[in-house]
């Protein structure tokens, strides 16, 4: 039975991920998960020099879900190579560094420093809802993304995931400009644009007003746009959103995802995705599947 | 080591209005320190994230919490009855130390629904010899855990309608009864904590305070329950600090509330 697949050249033990920010960078959760079973370590998202995020409160649940806007606080690149990437090279999983940034040229000044690094893969983030420059500004007009993806791609020396909003008018038309501008894969989705009032204070339940949707409630969103962009690219999509059952990963799967990535889940039980992967096994043993590529788009 | 794990409801009761103490049999009670949490998990798939509960008391393999309801969560999770399990995850953050607080004179101030942790801080203190006092405030007379204290330490009552104890705050019975201490150990609402703070500036005294903020992870992976300090916090070097890692539980001048 295979459960490995290659996404840009790259070869992932198995199709599972950790959904960017909701791992930290691996360190975090590594007392209670075994990182060297992961596909991969989908860091959380860094930029040139440290961002401070957005005010708090910037979590609150909501029916099925949550929302937050954290705002990609972070240690910037440099302090996250020293410490993070080296905590990471202990272990036998593939390390994807999430990139952020308020203008092109800081995207490319993070991958060029992560360049000389052992780092696998770039998940480039135009689709964080909660930073008011830059970030989903590049994610939201098809020309900009191309043009983002574009100048990425020029200095890169590791594949690059374009990560996609999924508040946009057509996921198909985002998809082909990540495409178009070389991107080797794309992942989706990011959040969705949420807001939670307080109807006693009668005031915003999060600092930034908005905040970004995720969980188990938004995943039937998530396996539609996968299906769609999956259809409408030729290059490989990781898919997520909302994912924390074997049978969800599946759902990704069969809708055209050959990558998988576990969010919001990780919060409500840490083990989420060793038990995604060991119910995938499952399924596979059940139902007579020999690869999982063999899934990979198989709905119709 | 931090786990997600499940544990039988011992016990379960109401203690006052809205104000429940669950005893929890698990081999994190072990391990927990006064000043630390734990996230419990509820039942209804539709809640996702846990709800931050702060140690009341933990002897043997016995885990007690007292919490109060603020939301539908919290409500169902008053409807558990002894003998059935629960998912929790624990133990969390950074509880006092108690090396630091040993030889000096403590007095452990919980406000409201901050009164629960500082139990198991008096009676950990209490242990290893502390000069320890309580003082605890309350909103009437609805004494919860009041009992508990004075059976560990000489206990003073506050409360905001005068309806027992000195009329006002913790801080107002500080005063009325002359206490003198070298540390104030805090638990309790935002004003509280910022009195706190400024008493313990004023009277150049040490002071450690218990900030909550909602959560999500609880481990430091999300960063959605920071507070602003005074110097670079370790994680970000940004001066926002995780309240779940390096927190609950801080040096008032250390943080900037």
């Amino acid at each position: 039975m295979n459960i490995g697949v290659k996404i840009a050249g790259v070869e992932f033990k198995n199709p599972v991920m950790t959904a960017s920010g909701t791992f930290g960078s691996g360190m975090e959760y590594a007392e209670m998960v075994d990182l060297n079973r992961l596909g991969a370590v989908v860091t959380k998202g860094v930029a040139a020099k440290a961002w401070e995020g957005n005010p708090t409160p910037r979590v609150t649940e909501v029916y099925g879900g949550m929302l937050n806007a954290i705002g990609l606080q972070n240690p910037g690149v440099d302090v996250f190579i020293e410490r993070d990437l080296k905590f990471l090279e202990d272990y036998d999983t593939n390390v994807i560094v999430n990139v952020c940034g308020h203008t092109v040229e800081e995207y490319c000044e993070v991958v060029e420093k992560l360049n000389g690094t052992k780092v696998s893969m770039y998940e480039i983030n135009v689709s964080c809802p909660n930073v008011k420059e830059g970030a989903l500004a590049f994610g939201q007009d098809a020309k900009v993304l191309e043009e983002t993806t574009k100048a990425i791609k020029k200095i890169a020396k590791k594949p690059v995931i374009m990560k996609l909003s999924p508040n946009v008018t057509s996921i198909k038309d985002m998809a082909k400009a990540a495409e178009a501008g070389g991107a080797d894969a794309i992942s989706l989705i990011n959040t969705l644009i949420g807001m939670k009032i307080d109807i006693y204070k009668k005031k915003f339940v999060l600092a930034n007003k908005t905040g970004g949707f995720s969980g188990p409630a938004v995943k039937p969103v998530a396996v539609r746009m996968v299906y769609e962009a999956a259809h409408a690219v030729k290059i490989p999509v990781i898919g997520m959103g909302g994912i924390s059952t074997a049978e969800d990963a599946l759902e990704f799967i069969l809708a055209g995802a050959t990558g998988v990535s576990v969010g919001t889940a990780n919060f409500s039980d840490p083990e989420t995705t060793l038990k995604v992967i060991d119910g995938m096994q499952q399924y596979m043993l059940k139902y007579g599947v020999d690869d999982i590529n063999s899934l990979i788009g198989a709905v119709g | 080591m931090k786990r997600k794990t499940s544990a039988v409801i011992k016990e379960h009761k109401e203690l006052a209005k809205g104000v429940y103490s669950i005893i929890l049999e698990t081999l994190l009670a072990i391990e927990a320190e006064p000043g630390q949490f734990a996230g419990v998990y509820l039942r209804d798939g539709s809640r996702i994230l846990m709800r931050p509960i702060s140690v009341c008391d933990a002897a043997g393999r016995e885990l007690r919490m007292v919490y109060r309801t603020a939301g539908s969560g919290t409500e169902e999770l008053s409807t558990y009855k002894a003998g059935e399990e629960l998912e929790i995850l624990g133990m969390l953050g950074k509880g006092y130390d108690i090396s630091k607080l040993k030889d000096k004179r403590v007095l452990v101030l919980g406000g409201g629904i901050g009164i629960p942790p500082m139990l198991y801080l008096a009676k950990e203190l209490k242990k290893v010899g502390t000069d320890v006092k309580a003082v605890l405030g309350y909103a009437d007379d609805q004494t919860f855990l009041k009992k508990d204290f004075e059976a560990v330490c000489d206990t003073y009552v506050a409360s905001m309608d005068g309806s027992t104890g000195t009329k006002g705050t913790v801080m107002d019975a500080i005063k009325e009864n002359g206490l003198e201490a070298d540390v104030l150990c805090a638990c309790g609402p935002m004003p509280m904590l910022k009195a706190v703070k400024e008493y313990a500036k004023e009277h150049d005294m040490e002071a450690y305070i218990s900030l909550e903020e909602r959560m999500a992870c609880g481990v430091g992976a999300c960063l959605g329950c920071v507070t602003k300090t005074v110097k670079e916090d370790p994680h970000t070097h940004v001066n926002n600090t995780r309240i779940c890692m390096e927190g609950p539980v801080f040096d008032a001048k250390e943080v900037e509330i």
